[in-house]
């Protein structure tokens, strides 16, 4: 049935027809809030480039591809998943091939006492008590087409719950794999982090791809963080060149809250990034920080929102971009600063180097201020390789691509640098360096 | 080594140098003088194949080779050295990493195996003390937020660390303080030998009370005017340009 069809009628079609296989499909709550938000998207359809929020990006290739909803398990091999992971091993670790949980493929969960990594399948299925005042109650993901959709179909993902006060030593390790050998193959899954008061947590969220299949990946990101909790959340997006994929962050940071978001992009054919961040509690510290090598065909869409909704919050953000080839990206950096929102600190920056004559960036860095006395920063920049540095490289014997993957990678490590997990920051300095060949080709 | 015949060369449409004819000697010091806007960072620059200078005729080849034909990091591996009057900053690249890169990059050329890191570190902890920088300094950013003086004293630590057989140093002495200059002449004093050449492109005679050179070039007008022995670098610091502009005009 659904092969006949296309566009918005399939997923709706989709919806149909798994919504009573759905996890939870017996919560009245969830069945409430799929049902209400399959209803948006009907209402809505797909965004177009009429949408002031999509006016670089079209998702045609979304919407015009007869996906089905992947129904099993890829067979994945460990020795293969590690390859395709960027971050060490090591860490305790949850594993999603197209969205749903492979138990074979995940490792350790030592955690300290009380605090819990699961699937969100599982916590559905045996109390989901504990989910009901977190899924998908941020609101702003779900409003929109790509949130209301994942919201209806996501089938799986991953909770992360840490509890009043603990703090867990290692990171967590969040791995989904996109796998489509035959058909066109699309996954909806959610990432849900809640760090009660005091509770401190780093998370590392990769996708990876398996195949070159065409794959769209939707995904939803809540975090929420509790009075003095302290996140440092860690997205690494590498899927193959046929991927499309959309991810939508959210997060609610309370009283002295911090923050850091970060966000590397190298894959995909079609990716979209949407992060929102309201800063609920004054004293919350949050950093967004971006990282994007795009090339080839490649096309790439950041929209961040920073909610400064209180006083005293400070807000960094900073994403930089490398582009080759006709790749093109959008930066979409707003701030809203709300009334008596006061001592606000924010600043937004989008610096690009282009490689290449046909690379295209669009780029606003944006703020809405609604408050006097407030200090707000923005700035972006376009910019080429400097032949002075070309030179000067050059002139100590390094040849030509050598010296331009060096100086990209510099522009790059600036970000890289801001990695607080060091096996991860390890890693992904040698993919740079790995990269880059192929970058500057 | 290194011989320039009738040297001409232009930035856009205006031409530079007007003829400079040059032969330098391994072993050999020579110190390039003349007032702002002689020719003199032209010269190195048409040496080392940066952009924006075109030849518009004469020769220059080196070891027998022709300079330039070939491109700039073919003329570093085969023994090259510029040091540059206004080094690049380069955040984000370690000059540790930026040396070995190098350093490997000409041994490559000249067909040895890449140097281990242990060897490499020990190699340049020995060059950094020759040129009294801490070194703390290998690990930061390439010349990011250096001082002048830092500045140059890394390019001397740079040609230490590669070794060339020519060293070419644009206006290394400017901008320098006392102490500064003693200790980037100790660089280039304790590199001097029987094998290596340098050509020193200054201003100012100071720099020459320190390295002493073989000989000495004014360069005037985009020519060389008069060639003479280190007296020659007195005898300009006593009389300025002044005197030699005014004899070739008459």
């Amino acid at each position: 049935m659904p092969s006949v069809l296309e566009g918005k009628e399939l997923f709706l079609a989709n919806f149909k027809d798994a919504r009573p296989r759905l996890p939870g499909a017996k919560l009245p709550w969830l069945d409430k809030r799929r049902a209400e938000a399959i209803d948006r998207f009907a209402a809505a359809g797909f965004p177009t480039t009429e949408d002031e929020d999509w006016r670089f990006t079209k998702v045609d290739p979304i919407e015009k591809t007869p996906f089905v909803l992947a129904d099993r398990v890829s067979s994945v091999e460990m020795k293969t998943l590690a390859g395709l992971a960027l971050c060490p091993f090591g860490f305790d670790r949850l594993v999603f091939v197209n969205g749903r949980h492979s138990p074979e493929l995940s490792g350790p969960h030592a955690l300290p006492s009380g605090a819990r990594l699961t699937t969100i399948a599982q916590v559905l299925e045996k109390e989901p008590a504990r989910l009901e005042p977190w899924l998908a109650k941020l609101g702003q993901a779900e409003g929109r087409a790509f949130g209301a959709l994942n919201l209806a179909l996501f089938r799986d993902g991953a909770a992360v719950l840490v509890p009043k006060g603990v703090r867990l030593e290692k990171p967590i390790h969040l791995i989904f794999v996109s796998s489509a050998p035959d058909v066109a193959t699309m996954s909806h899954a959610r990432v849900l982090v809640v760090l009660e008061d005091g509770a401190q947590a780093s998370v590392v969220q990769e996708y990876v791809g398996l195949d070159r299949g065409v794959c769209f990946t939707n995904m939803v990101t809540e975090l929420l963080i509790g009075e003095n909790a302290g996140l440092s959340h860690y997205r690494l997006q590498r899927e193959s060149d046929r991927t499309l994929h959309v991810s939508t962050l959210q997060a609610r940071v309370e009283r002295n809250g911090r923050l850091s978001a970060h966000v590397v992009s190298l894959g995909g054919q079609l990716v979209r990034n949407d992060v929102n961040v309201l800063l609920a509690g004054e004293g919350a510290d949050v950093a967004l920080n971006g990282l994007y090598l795009v090339r080839g065909r490649q096309h790439l869409d950041n929209h961040t929102l920073i909610d400064h909704a209180v006083p005293h919050g400070t807000s960094r953000e900073l994403y930089k971009g490398v582009l080759d080839g006709e790749a093109r990206a959008v930066f979409n950096g707003s701030i809203i600063v709300r009334e008596g929102a006061q001592k606000t600190d924010a600043q937004v920056y989008n610096k690009n180097l282009l490689l290449s004559e046909h690379g295209l960036i669009n780029t606003k860095p944006d703020f809405k201020i609604h408050a006097n006395d407030v200090q707000c920063k923005h700035g972006a920049t376009i910019g080429q390789m400097s032949s002075d540095a070309m030179f000067y490289l050059r002139s100590r014997g390094l040849g030509e691509d050598e010296a331009r993957r060096l100086l990209v990678h510099a522009f790059a490590s600036e970000m890289v640098e801001r990695v607080d997990v060091e096996p991860l920051r390890e890693a992904l300095s040698e993919a740079l360096h790995r990269r880059l060949p192929e970058a500057a080709a | 080594m290194l011989e320039i015949k009738n040297l001409q060369a232009s930035v856009g449409d205006k031409p530079i140098l007007k003829g400079i004819n040059l032969t330098v000697k391994p072993g050999e010091v020579h110190a390039i003088m003349g007032p702002n806007g002689s020719g003199k960072s032209t010269l190195s620059h048409v040496l080392t194949g940066r952009e924006g200078y075109t030849v518009t005729g004469g020769s220059a080849t080196y070891n027998g080779k022709d300079l330039f034909a070939m491109k700039p990091e073919d003329r570093a591996r085969e023994g090259v050295f510029l040091a540059f009057q206004y080094p690049v900053e380069i955040p984000g690249v370690t000059n540790k990493y930026f040396l070995k890169a190098a350093y490997n990059a000409i041994r490559k050329h000249r067909g040895e195996p890449e140097i281990s890191a242990g060897d490499f570190l020990k190699l340049i902890k020995k060059k950094a003390e020759l040129v009294e920088v801490d070194p703390a300094f290998l690990n930061r950013s390439i010349n990011a937020g250096f001082s002048g003086g830092e500045k140059k004293k890394n390019e001397i630590l740079q040609m230490a660390v590669l070794e060339p057989k020519l060293g070419l140093l644009d206006e290394t002495d400017s901008g320098l303080d006392i102490d500064a200059l003693k200790i980037v002449s100790k660089g280039i004093n304790a590199m001097r030998g029987p094998e290596r050449a340098f050509v020193l492109v200054t201003h100012y005679q100071r720099l020459l009370d320190y390295v002493v050179p073989d000989v000495v070039h004014v360069l005037s007008g985009g020519r060389i005017v008069k060639t003479g022995g280190k007296e020659l670098a007195l005898e300009l610091e006593k009389q300025g340009y002044g005197w030699l502009e005014q004899k070739v005009a008459a």
